[in-house]
């Protein structure tokens, strides 16, 4: 995968897949830090101990009990090739955070991508779940929470065409204006 | 700088989408599904993903309902997308390329034509 919006669209399935009904997924770039940083949280199944393990390194533990893929494992490489590292909590029964952390400025570090792409595609392909998107450039953040939005169409589905314009410009506008100079 | 959406514009957008699909209601109900496991994601499925929400954008294609579901077990054959028209059976396609997508939008949900060269016989 190539790109770090890819790698947070994977992280998301692997929640989804967990039964989790609310998603948050939050994007920081720090730039005064030389900072980005990614983090996934969900409240969906959790994972012992050793599943969490397993997940992380897939090819140390034995395997026999799972069906992991590589997602996780190739993000962690990732962000350890750039000065930053892959951490994930999770408790049975409580659900899963992932934060994964760039030098921002690293010349492998693989860049943010589409995330416009990527958060519609999960509001759009899982109604079911309450998403909240975040993202921070510097001192400025963006919010979307998806509630708000689904009380006011009253189970209209979101890939109606003018629902997916409206969408779609309103987390490209809110990401643009995060990343806008305030003039600070 | 750009002004933000808000949810005054999310009504009006409702209540546009609404309109048109009373014009539409009586087709039936179209149902996109689109694979996104790892494997789809590594393949292109959200390249995928993103070329069949231009296409509905674009054309104002309404009433069609897009899911995801993850790995089916075709690894080698994805990006996966299955279509299901109304009460006919379902219709599973392989190696979908956005472009692939646009073509199955336009000729299947569209015309009801399948765009057979990328079916898959499971």
């Amino acid at each position: 995968m190539r790109e770090l919006s890819l790698h947070l669209l994977d992280i998301a399935e692997n929640s989804i897949s967990a039964k989790a009904k609310n998603i948050t997924i939050e994007v920081v770039e720090d730039l005064k830090n030389d900072l980005l940083k990614l983090c996934v949280q969900d409240d969906g199944c959790g994972m012992s101990p050793e599943m969490a393990a397993a997940v992380i390194d897939p090819f140390v533990t034995s395997r026999t009990t799972r069906k992991v893929g590589l997602g996780i494992p190739l993000l962690k490489e990732a962000a350890e090739a750039c000065n930053g590292y892959l951490v994930l909590e999770s408790k049975i029964g409580e659900g899963t955070r992932i934060n994964v952390q760039f030098q921002h400025s690293h010349i492998d570090r693989m860049p943010l991508g589409d995330l416009t792409t990527t958060i519609l595609h999960l509001l759009v392909a899982n109604p079911p779940v309450h998403w909240v998107f975040k993202y921070r450039f510097n001192d400025h953040e963006f919010i979307f929470d998806d509630e708000p939005v689904k009380k006011e169409l009253e189970g209209l589905p979101l890939s109606e065409p003018a629902i997916l314009n409206c969408l779609r410009e309103m987390l490209e506008s809110g990401i643009e204006d995060a990343k806008a100079d305030h003039g600070s | 700088m750009s002004t933000i959406k808000s949810l005054e514009d999310l009504k009006r957008a409702r209540e546009e989408a609404l309109k048109k699909r009373e014009l539409k209601a009586s087709s039936g109900t179209v149902q996109v599904i689109v694979g996104m496991g790892t494997c789809g994601i590594a393949a292109g499925a959200r390249d995928t993903m993103k070329s069949i929400l231009d296409t509905i954008e674009k054309d104002s294609m309404n009433g069609i309902v897009v899911t995801q579901t993850g790995c089916i077990g075709l690894c080698e054959k994805e990006p996966i997308v299955m279509v299901v028209v109304g009460e006919s059976p379902k219709v599973t396609y392989g190696k979908v390329t956005p472009e692939v997508a646009q073509k199955i939008l336009k000729e299947h949900v569209g015309n009801g034509q399948v765009v057979k060269d990328h079916v898959l016989n499971i």
